[in-house]
């Protein structure tokens, strides 16, 4: 690695700030670009060959795109959590590589030998499956995104972290293959069950935390998948390889990693991941639990502090994405001047359920100040809240499900920064 | 629940007729690989084990399990989960909430405890142990006296102080209500000013690369180190070392975790580590005069509980001669 292709924050904006005088107002060349008059090494020599990397990695000069870690936020890193590099990315889908990782005992080494899923419970036969076995089962194919509940946590007492990745990067959005939990379930049986208003499923993973979640069965047969691909290839350890739960709409620490075993029950477990954590304490001390769907939330992932403004005036492509835990997302509307006034961004592509949705402005900038907030709307008619609104329902102790309006403070310079505003 | 069920649409997903044929894949779960993995314990005691532990067992289970990260007294060590105190925090800024303070159910901690803990040594205490920390816990919190004896029978009716501190999801009827509707999209506000500012607070990591003057020699010293001994061998033992990494630290920063700091531990004398609570069997092996070099490191990791009877270290050993030599490498190449 050449120093050379080091790139930083700092550094970029130091070359973006010499830069910006000249691409704002200049369309005509001095000189002519030598990048174009001589004849460059690649134009005349020979590239990699086939095989110079079996698997591919992203070229060197995107070396910063990379999930990034906040050290304090954790005692340490087996059991903590990193973000998506959301700030760089574009288009709707997570390349497995950079997507989020959370982890509470550390994500473990397991082949598809010896990997077995268990039903037990309230079923007819408890049953267990090999890999092997779950790969016959009719499968299916569904783009959904996963958000840690915590996502923008941090946020809530004030304006804490300075870049997308960090405020909203505990989320990705992967193209799943599995075999839908009804399926499974239905394999078992579930007779013995009785009625199933009212019976949950409790499911947990192999790793040391054992990390159980209780679902509602009503929930569990309608679109929970027991996945084992994602982006068409194997899911990445990190991810829960070689197989995890997929939990459409809802906290991603209800979709187990390494999942082990699925139990019919009576009533939820009550474990530690759904009453001492996960839960949402308001302004009065008592505590809401069992908020399982993640609201409607948009963001605006460029320009922003990761990712400022480096051209100068002109034509300007803001850009974000918008996501609800209750269905599609229907309009995504975005502000320059902090929420005085509101423009209607343009979906890449119709909002898909329970999928990340991209959405553009493309606009231009006078080179002025801005105050750059975007607010979505799902097909329930749900309208992303301001930080303001949330705390007046909930106070300011709440760690999860904040779904506010994010701002960015964009400079005249083309920086960005996290704030709030009045 | 009931909240949710009023959806229409959850309640024809339950009407549907579940398929009465199936795919014949899978086999019968066996009853001894149920009970092997249905280990979890419901608030009213169901999936308790016959067993109890006392207070004072507790405190001593305690100080040798769990005290590395949760304190002595459960108050917790940097910033690993505190389990007492927090009583009455819950509507105050920053509200404290510990086993004590707001965990609704007994059954929790018990099943927590039993199938999660101690971090990096899942699933090795006996019931007994866990009904005696359970019970000190509750004692740390000034829950129990410390003649409490906590026990599969009187878990479940256990009163926690917090247990009707929570409501049901109810932000359907508090929140959506408001929340819907046609948006303003013109003069919403007068003016906009600047509260509050990240930048102000400063606690965003740097991203890397952005600080490669300090990087450049970090790197060089840490190639100094390791000039002796083949690189591969190291990189083979840093492997190796993943099966250590959930309780053991290394290198600038490390702190005692579940197991001691092990910079610097390849030629030095054992239980030396400013700050670990060793077990008993280390500090006799210790006064004994013991050292760690590369034959006594070997006979420990190869079988730590025949080496040393009584040791803490909840680890199987390692079987293969090359993974020991790699891990020696790799421990030699931290230096203090």
């Amino acid at each position: 690695m050449s120093e050379n292709f080091k790139t930083s924050r700092r550094g970029f904006l130091r070359g973006a700030a010499a830069t910006t005088a000249l691409a704002a107002g200049a369309s005509q060349a001095a000189t002519p670009d030598p990048l174009i008059t001589e004849v460059q090494d690649w134009a005349t020599g020979l590239g990699d060959g086939v095989d110079a990397t079996p698997y591919g990695l992203p070229i060197e000069y995107e070396e910063d795109v990379i999930r990034r870690n906040v050290e304090w936020l954790t005692a340490d890193t087996i059991s903590s959590i990193n973000f998506t590099p959301i700030h760089a990315l574009d288009g709707t889908i997570t390349p497995q590589g950079c997507a989020f990782e959370r982890h509470h005992s550390g994500a473990i080494d397991m082949r598809k030998q010896d990997y077995r899923l268990m039903i037990n419970g309230l079923v007819d036969t408890p049953l267990v499956f090999s890999y092997e076995d779950l790969e016959r089962f009719p499968r299916e194919n569904h783009v959904y995104f996963c958000e840690c509940a915590a996502n923008t946590g941090m946020e809530w007492a004030g304006a804490q972290l300075n870049g997308a990745q960090f405020t909203h990067g505990m989320i990705h959005n992967m193209e799943y293959t599995g075999v839908s939990l009804r399926t499974i379930l239905e394999e078992a049986g579930l007779d013995a069950a009785g009625d199933l208003a009212g019976k949950w499923v409790y499911v947990e993973g192999a790793d040391a935390s054992s990390n159980g979640r209780s679902i509602p069965m009503e929930k569990a047969l309608d679109d929970v998948l027991v996945a084992f691909k994602a982006n068409g290839e194997a899911l990445r350890k990190e991810h829960g390889y070689p197989v995890r739960l997929v939990v459409p709409g809802w906290e991603g620490n209800m979709w187990v990693k390494w999942l082990r075993r699925i139990e019919v029950m009576d009533g939820p477990v009550e474990s530690r991941e759904e009453t001492s954590k996960y839960t949402d304490t308001l302004e009065d001390g008592t505590s809401r639990k069992w908020t399982w769907a993640m609201d409607a939330k948009s963001v605006v992932t460029s320009p922003s502090p990761q990712a400022p403004i480096t051209h100068g005036s002109g034509p300007l492509v803001i850009t974000g994405l918008a996501w609800s835990g209750r269905g599609a997302i229907t309009r995504v509307d975005v502000s320059k001047d902090g929420g005085k006034t509101w423009e209607t961004a343009r979906l890449a592509k119709p909002g898909e359920k329970m999928a990340l949705t991209r959405f553009y402005l493309d606009t231009t900038w006078d080179g002025e100040e801005m105050f750059l907030q975007s607010r979505a709307m799902d097909e329930t008619g749900y309208v992303q809240p301001t930080k303001t609104q949330l705390r007046d329902v909930r106070g300011l102790n709440s760690i999860y499900h904040n779904n506010c309006i994010q701002t960015w403070w964009v400079r005249p310079n083309g920086e960005a920064e996290n704030v709030e505003v009045s | 629940m009931l909240k949710y069920l009023k959806a229409s649409a959850a309640i024809c997903l339950l009407a549907t007729p579940v398929l009465a044929d199936g795919y014949g894949l899978g086999r019968p779960a066996l009853p001894e690989e149920i009970a092997a993995w249905d280990l979890d314990v419901s608030p009213d005691g169901t999936g308790l084990p016959p067993g109890s532990g006392d207070v004072l067992t507790g405190e001593e289970v305690f100080a040798d399990q769990c005290a590395a990260c949760h304190g002595d007294f459960a108050e917790g060590v940097d910033n690993w989960p505190k389990l007492a105190g927090g009583w009455d925090t819950l509507a105050d800024d920053d509200p404290l909430k510990t086993v004590g303070s707001y965990w609704p159910h007994l059954s929790t901690t018990w099943d927590y405890v039993n199938r999660s803990m101690p971090f990096g040594a899942a699933q090795t205490l006996e019931p007994d142990d866990v009904y005696a920390i359970v019970a000190y816990i509750l004692y740390s919190n000034d829950l129990v006296d410390d003649d409490f004896v906590l026990s599969d029978e009187n878990l479940a009716a256990f009163e926690m102080p917090n247990q009707d501190g929570f409501i049901i999801d109810d932000r359907i009827e508090t929140e959506f209500s408001q929340w819907v509707g046609e948006p303003c999209m013109v003069d919403c506000k007068e003016s906009v000013e600047v509260t509050m500012r990240a930048m102000v607070l400063d606690v965003t990591p740097e991203e890397e690369g952005s600080d490669e003057a300090s990087a450049a020699p970090a790197a060089e010293a840490e190639a100094v180190q390791v000039a002796a001994v083949d690189p591969a061998l190291i990189e083979a033992g840093e492997k190796v070392f993943r099966k250590c990494k959930s309780c053991h630290q290394l290198g600038e920063g490390a702190k005692n975790r579940t197991g001691p700091v092990l910079t610097g531990i390849v030629g030095s004398p054992a239980g030396q580590v400013e700050g670990f609570r060793y077990s008993k069997a280390l500090t006799e092996m210790a006064d004994e005069g013991l050292v760690w070099d590369e034959e006594t490191l070997s006979a420990f990791l190869a079988k730590p509980k025949s080496f040393m009877k009584g040791t803490k270290m909840a680890f199987a050993g390692l079987k293969k001669e090359e993974d020991l030599a790699a891990i020696n490498a790799y421990l030699a190449s931290f230096a203090e």
